[in-house]
């Protein structure tokens, strides 16, 4: 049954990957840019919620304030950065993002000090609240609470994709730009709104960041891998993978800790790996382009 | 007619041999820094030479082969640790900062078969990723310590000065034998099959370029380097702090030089590595604010610069040092190609 327990929880886990990592899966598929600034942003989003929740307001109240700012932040953030560097060159927005992640962390770290800081303290007893399902299987309702708003805003972001007109539009850009453009998307437009997302969702994770245990001003970087990881199990670009991916992260790096402690993260790595591997022998070796028609999008 | 036969197709240039001829001479008076000038200087110039093949190992990767790798950093590490475990064996130092770099080096062989085969975004993650499972394992060997790491003791045996002399020589050695290898490679078929796969991979394999072989050698190339620069490493910082040599910031450094200096120029990233340099002598005492500084650097070279310094200096007045393509002449100078250009030998 501890094994069952330890299941569920990296199930719950996954949910939180998946937060984190739908605004770097949309960033990606929709504008081919990998943001290693995206953990960073997370955690000041984090540190956003503690200053407010720490002047009295409740952090859900705080996410009601800090998300739209992070969200126009965002949007600022492509004007004014990604789409200048995206027009050097696929490449460029890279040391442009890393840039970013140093100046955010080293300021952040200038302002509050190396503490470890926790909204644990904020959130009354949803911390300590769970539900038993038996002797062995402990659900928190602080981690059902993530898993749950994890399906929904990725329910909300499909169905937005799916059924919108600024959805449409963000899915052809994803596919061809200047055909999008041709056919009268504006592309300036759908940019900005993804990056608004992305850093809105990137603030909540890392305000569930905050809540689930702890962060630091260089809390980022680590956070940004798991991200990643979950994108790139789940197949770049589509989002209930992004879930599923998440999920095989969580469940892996449970596992591997009931194992032993040290395989926490060892254990999601090498998942990761293997996930690639198989990945690779199944399209058959040496069969070019077949990679990518395995990680088809589908955003 | 006459226009015809005016126009030729070649290398080098009055300024590149003059220039290649330089910067023989200039490793020639290099080699004596440590017998006439101060121990400060040399301990600098080594650093500066360790960024240097760090800064050519990742142009290599991406500018030339296309291959954008957020993992180098697992190859500094991995040559840092099996220098200790061989000087631990009782492998002279020196010559385990060589094998400890070639047996790092020799882990990109077998990475690369599955590495190689992802595409842009995923070969950049994954790689982080593989660095961070080699970093896993790593600590997990008890006898380097795990996370606390241990020191290259076996360099006790040698004085201050002997350390510093044959560290800056090592360095030195090490990053003209690197940048000369990639010279050759980048001017041979090879180098003109890479760049075709970097500018369009479907392209280059229907004309017949061998893509994952092409890239492997540049892989193995820049797994050797970056294990290089991490022994190295080692050799002139004692301590062996795993966290410290597997942190993505090497890779981070590495994107900052490449860049700032000018991507899939060959010039380029010796620039950078020497921008780099400056900046962390004149700042690096300032301590958060340096980094905030580097951060904003590195954002003003993305936006401002993006062909990077000498990137710049190449596309205004055409000019290459150590030419690696070709160029046309006989043409009048509006018609001039542009240097980076090359084009794939017959």
């Amino acid at each position: 049954m501890i094994w069952v327990n330890q299941i569920v929880q990296g199930v719950l886990l996954g949910g939180y990957y998946a937060v984190l990592a739908c605004g770097l899966s949309l960033m990606f598929g929709v504008m081919r840019i990998i943001n290693l600034a995206h953990g960073g942003l997370a955690v000041l989003g984090a540190f956003f919620v503690f200053v407010l929740s720490k002047h009295g307001l409740s952090p859900w109240v705080a996410c009601a304030v800090v998300l739209p700012a992070m969200g126009v932040a965002g949007w600022a953030l492509q004007r004014g950065i990604l789409e200048r560097s995206l027009r050097a060159g696929p490449l460029t927005p890279l040391l442009a993002t890393f840039g970013l992640l140093i100046v955010l962390e080293n300021l952040l770290f200038e302002r509050f000090g190396a503490d470890e800081r926790s909204l644990f303290p904020y959130i009354g007893t949803l911390g300590y609240d769970s539900w038993t399902i038996s002797s062995d299987i402990i659900a928190a309702k602080l981690y059902v609470l993530i898993f749950v708003v994890a399906v929904v805003l990725l329910g909300g972001l499909h169905l937005f994709l799916a059924r919108t007109p600024l959805g449409r539009s963000m899915r052809a850009t994803a596919e061809d730009r200047d055909t999008a453009e041709l056919v009268g998307v504006n592309s300036r437009a759908v940019y900005g709104v993804a990056a608004a997302i992305a850093l809105s969702t990137a603030a909540l994770a890392g305000a569930f960041l905050g809540m689930r245990s702890s962060f630091g001003p260089y809390s980022g970087s680590q956070e940004l891998l798991f991200a990643f990881e979950a994108v790139v199990i789940g197949g770049l670009g589509s989002l209930w993978g992004t879930l599923a991916g998440g999920i095989v992260l969580g469940v892996s790096q449970n596992v591997g800790a009931q194992l032993d402690p040290q395989w926490f993260l060892l254990a999601g790595h090498v998942v990761f790996l293997a996930v690639l591997m198989t990945r690779v022998l199944l399209v058959g070796l040496g069969a070019r382009g077949g990679i990518r028609i395995a990680l088809g999008r589908q955003a | 007619m006459n226009q015809r036969n005016a126009i030729s197709v070649g290398r080098w240039t009055r300024l590149s041999a003059i220039s290649t001829g330089c910067a023989l001479a200039l490793v020639v008076a290099l080699a004596f820094v440590p017998v006439a000038l101060s121990a400060n200087t040399t301990d600098r110039l080594t650093t500066l030479f360790i960024y240097v093949i760090l800064a050519a190992m990742w142009n290599a990767l991406a500018g030339y082969a296309g291959l954008a790798s957020v993992g180098q950093q697992a190859f500094f590490g991995l040559g840092a640790y099996a220098t200790i475990r061989l000087a631990q064996q009782g492998v002279n130092v020196y010559a385990a900062l060589v094998l400890g770099a070639l047996l790092a080096g020799a882990v990109a062989v077998p990475m690369s078969m599955l590495m190689l085969r992802l595409r842009g975004g995923e070969f950049a993650i994954g790689m982080w990723v593989v660095a961070e499972v080699c970093f896993g394992l790593v600590i997990l060997d008890k006898s380097v310590g795990g996370l606390t790491g241990t020191s290259l003791i076996a360099l006790n045996k040698y004085n201050a000065d002997d350390q510093r002399a044959y560290n800056y020589w090592m360095a030195l050695g090490a990053a003209v034998v690197l940048l000369v290898l990639l010279f050759v490679l980048l001017r041979s078929r090879t180098g003109a099959s890479l760049q075709a796969i970097r500018d369009d991979e479907e392209a280059a394999a229907s004309v017949g370029v061998r893509v994952l072989a092409g890239k492997g050698v540049i892989f193995v190339l820049a797994g050797v380097g970056c294990a290089m620069a991490g022994s190295l490493w080692l050799a002139t910082s004692i301590t062996f702090q795993p966290k410290s040599y597997f942190g993505v910031e090497w890779t981070a450094y590495m994107i900052f030089m490449a860049l700032a200096g000018g991507l899939g120029t060959f010039e380029g990233p010796i620039i950078g590595a020497i921008v780099f340099f400056v900046i962390q002598e004149q700042f690096g005492d300032s301590g958060v604010w340096y980094l905030v500084g580097l951060g904003a650097a590195a954002v003003g070279f993305a936006l401002l610069l993006p062909q990077g310094l000498w990137g710049a200096v190449e596309g205004r007045f055409g000019i290459q040092l150590f030419p690696v393509g070709y160029r046309l002449r006989g043409l009048d100078s509006t018609a001039t190609r542009a240097p980076s250009e090359t084009y794939a030998e017959s």
